[in-house]
């Protein structure tokens, strides 16, 4: 025998689960996705997307390196999550300059301030999305409408509003629901499925977002607790109000796959670090997310509210998890 | 068919049972056997001979010293050759009786024919008395002594029998093996253990990753009266005697009290063979059945092995010592012991040696808790792992009592899916240490 013997206590196995191997699989998860706002967005999907995920991971690196002068842990994937879902938060048009200020803000202030990975309060992309959209109104909320790849038609100047703008701003000016949807600019239900609606990278479609979700769910990097019980309270919430008055509030389905919903209860809010920790909190959770997105909709100054109501959710987590305990054996 | 199991929590680990094929073959006798006085749960044994006496196959060696305490005999003839402290499974240097062993010859009154004998012929206090003289203790690994659990305290019924042939370690096939090649002996164990508790019922519960068992027991069993068979879903821990009782009871043991309180009392199926070795044969406990098993041992084996043989003695005749050994581990890879030497002898609890290749042997690099709440959701007692072990990490035992740290049976889920590899089961047993310091103290005052 030439080696000594290692000691240490059980369980002498492990799975071969790892941080890299959860967040690689979300990378992976969200190449429908990406692969969706190239086809529409061409090159300039590609630059967002590659400036973000650069600028997140130089961001963490430098921080570890040179200011924390500690371990670097770039290659476990989670700087390149923040990274993808920053960009898939921001319009294709974006400056590249300001992505950059996101990426500062997401990794630097929402994730490293607060010790790196696996202790941000909140979701550090979310974070990043919110801090531009408040700095640089103008710029976030102008989105280049979607032409597929080759289309020769459209030129790269032309910009919309995303269907949850028109909704509200054809609420402002006392439309009814009915001559909103009637507008030229608003996408049909296949068009939004598939993705043909003006709005943030990752917003695009729908059924790209739902693929990669389910592999997420295979792989069992999320749990049904958070994604179910988003869906279904905000369905339902918008639902209600849809069935007291057609004419005021658009349908639950025109909720659901519009805007950053379908991105929001997959992608953001199943962000594990920032949720609560019981099933049953998770539950809890995603309610709180559902309620607050519609609020914030039906009756908010902004359009969407899917980053300010997982924001707002993420604060309370510790306080869900204080009081959601899970059910204990023989009590 | 829709298999029964435990509710809340639960992991499946790669199960690896190389040796489940291989037959329990004897293993030879060495030429030195070293009997700890300390095999079982209570107070050490009281050594009953002289250095230099000689002893028979069967032979007391020392006494029971108390309620909760077990008798320890002889595992083969010879001369003693020194009463000391030797190296045990736990790393220490412990009280042991050290034999030089000579040609095997039994002690008068042990009946070590092959015959089956099925006559149930004692009376209760006559089968509770025989397993107490006989040194019988819990094989499963916790080695609380048997006849204490037949005592079934006043105020309280027993209503069941708990078989325990799920065997949930993943490598471990000692228990397999048994019930394939002792089936029957254990089945009149198990009727045996029935009168002594005054049970009608007994169920047998088996994973259903071992087949062969689960059909050859249940043809067995048909001829007893009140013993049925129960194959269960594949997860561990469910040998953990809580989640035993909750797989095939629904019934959940009370936090902080006795598995009797819901009216059930779980032996393992070693147990009950064991039992009926003592009660039909007059063979006290001297040998048991080992696996010696993993990915660096050569032919993985099952053995019956005398209770004092030195694991290296295991290992040679298991194809040698291996070159990349990298950890030594008494008992299965999720809750058993890494052993300091290879010198330590078998003892009455050890259900299998698992020898792990230097590359798996040691842990992985801990990183940040993700909070990703797996170790929540597989801890088959709901606890929160994350918190306990938060908790002890910053010494705030209060907290850890009151979230129920005590409940906590160490299987080693909460570690065995962490995708950081945090070390939690370390600190919530540190937690528990103090945790029950400060539980004990307090009852003082």
């Amino acid at each position: 025998m030439n080696n000594l013997l290692t000691i240490s206590g059980s369980p002498h196995v492990h799975t071969d689960e790892s941080i890299k191997k959860i967040m690689f699989s979300v990378v992976y998860a969200m190449v429908p996705a990406m692969l969706v706002s190239v086809y529409f967005f061409g090159l300039d999907a590609v630059r967002v997307i590659g400036i973000s995920v650069i600028a997140c991971v130089l961001v963490e690196y430098l921080i570890q390196k040179y200011l924390i002068k500690g371990d670097v842990t770039i290659n476990d994937g989670s700087a390149i999550v923040t990274g993808v879902l920053l960009a898939f938060n921001v319009p294709a048009n974006l400056p590249t300059w300001i992505i950059v200020v996101g990426a500062i803000i997401s990794i630097g202030v929402a994730k490293m301030a607060f010790g790196g990975i696996g202790k941000n309060p909140f979701n550090p992309a979310l974070v990043g999305r919110v801090f531009l959209l408040i700095s640089f109104p103008a710029q976030m909320t102008s989105w280049p409408l979607p032409k597929p790849l080759f289309a020769q038609t459209v030129t790269d100047t032309i910009t919309g509003a995303t269907p949850l703008g028109l909704l509200k701003e054809g609420q402002m000016a006392g439309k009814t629901i009915e001559q909103i949807m009637a507008d030229p600019n608003m996408p049909d239900y296949i068009q939004r499925m598939i993705g043909f609606q003006t709005g943030s990278l990752g917003e695009m479609s729908a059924l790209a977002l739902f693929l990669g979700a389910l592999f997420m769910f295979f792989r069992k990097v999320i749990t049904w607790q958070i994604p179910i019980s988003y869906l279904l309270s905000s369905f339902i919430f918008a639902g209600i109000f849809w069935m007291i008055d057609p004419t005021h509030y658009a349908d639950p389905f025109f909720h659901l796959i519009t805007g950053g919903l379908m991105l929001g209860i997959f992608y953001m809010a199943t962000d594990m670090v920032s949720s609560p920790m019981t099933p049953k909190g998770q539950i809890v959770f995603g309610i709180g997310c559902g309620l607050l997105t519609m609020i914030i909709r039906l009756w908010g100054a902004y359009p969407e509210g899917v980053s300010f109501a997982i924001l707002i959710m993420n604060a309370f987590a510790p306080l869900i998890n204080k009081v959601f305990k899970p059910t204990k054996f023989g009590l | 068919m829709v298999l029964s199991t435990f509710k809340i929590g639960g992991v499946h680990p790669p199960e690896n049972k190389f040796s489940s094929g291989a037959a329990i073959q004897p293993l030879p006798i060495p030429g030195r056997v070293f009997v700890p006085i300390t095999q079982h749960l209570g107070a050490p044994a009281k050594v009953m001979v002289n250095r230099g006496d000689e002893v028979k196959t069967g032979q007391l060696l020392a006494k029971s010293s108390g309620f909760i305490s077990a008798n320890i005999h002889s595992p083969a003839t010879g001369k003693v050759f020194r009463i000391e402290e030797a190296i045990d499974q736990s790393g220490y240097k412990r009280m042991a009786v050290i034999i030089d062993t000579t040609e095997d010859v039994w002690a008068e009154g042990i009946d070590t024919s092959p015959d089956i004998i099925r006559e149930i012929s004692m009376s209760r206090e006559e089968i509770i008395q025989r397993i107490n003289d006989m040194g019988i203790v819990g094989l499963g690994g916790a080695t609380f002594p048997t006849h204490v659990k037949m005592m079934v305290p006043d105020g309280k019924h027993a209503e069941y029998l708990i078989i325990n042939g799920v065997e949930c370690e993943p490598y471990l096939t000692s228990d397999h093996r048994l019930m394939l090649e002792n089936g029957e002996e254990m089945l009149i164990g198990t009727a045996i253990l029935m009168k002594a508790l005054g049970v009608k019922k007994a169920m047998v519960g088996i994973e259903a990753n071992k087949p062969d068992a689960i059909g050859h027991i249940t043809k067995l069993a048909a001829k007893f009266q009140g013993i049925t068979v129960h194959a269960l879903k594949v997860k561990y821990p469910q040998g953990g005697e809580k989640q035993l009782i909750k797989a095939l009871t629904g019934k959940e043991v009370p936090s902080g009290k006795l598995p009797i309180e819901t009216g059930c009392v779980v032996d393992n199926v070693g147990t009950a063979f064991a039992v009926y070795e003592a009660v039909q044969k007059n063979k006290p406990l001297i040998e048991r059945v080992v696996t010696i098993t993993g990915k660096a041992v050569k032919t993985p084996s099952n053995f019956r092995v005398r209770i004092g043989t030195p694991i290296q003695h295991l290992i040679e005749h298991a194809g040698g010592l291996p070159e990349n050994l990298g950890k030594l581990i008494g008992g299965g890879p999720m809750m058993g012991k890494a052993l300091v030497s290879p010198e330590a002898p078998i003892v009455k609890g050890s259900s299998g040696i698992l020898l792990m290749p230097v590359e798996e042997a040691r842990r992985t690099i801990v990183k940040n808790c993700i909070r990703c709440s797996r170790c929540v959701s597989v801890c088959p007692m709901g606890l929160e792992p994350y918190l306990l072990a938060q908790y002890s990490r910053l010494e705030m035992w209060e907290n850890a009592e009151k979230e129920r740290i005590m409940d906590c049976i160490e299987c080693g889920s909460c570690h065995y899916i962490c995708p950081s590899g945090r070390p939690l089961l370390d600190y919530i047993r540190l937690g528990k240490a103090n945790v029950g310091k400060i539980i004990r103290t307090r009852g003082k005052i």
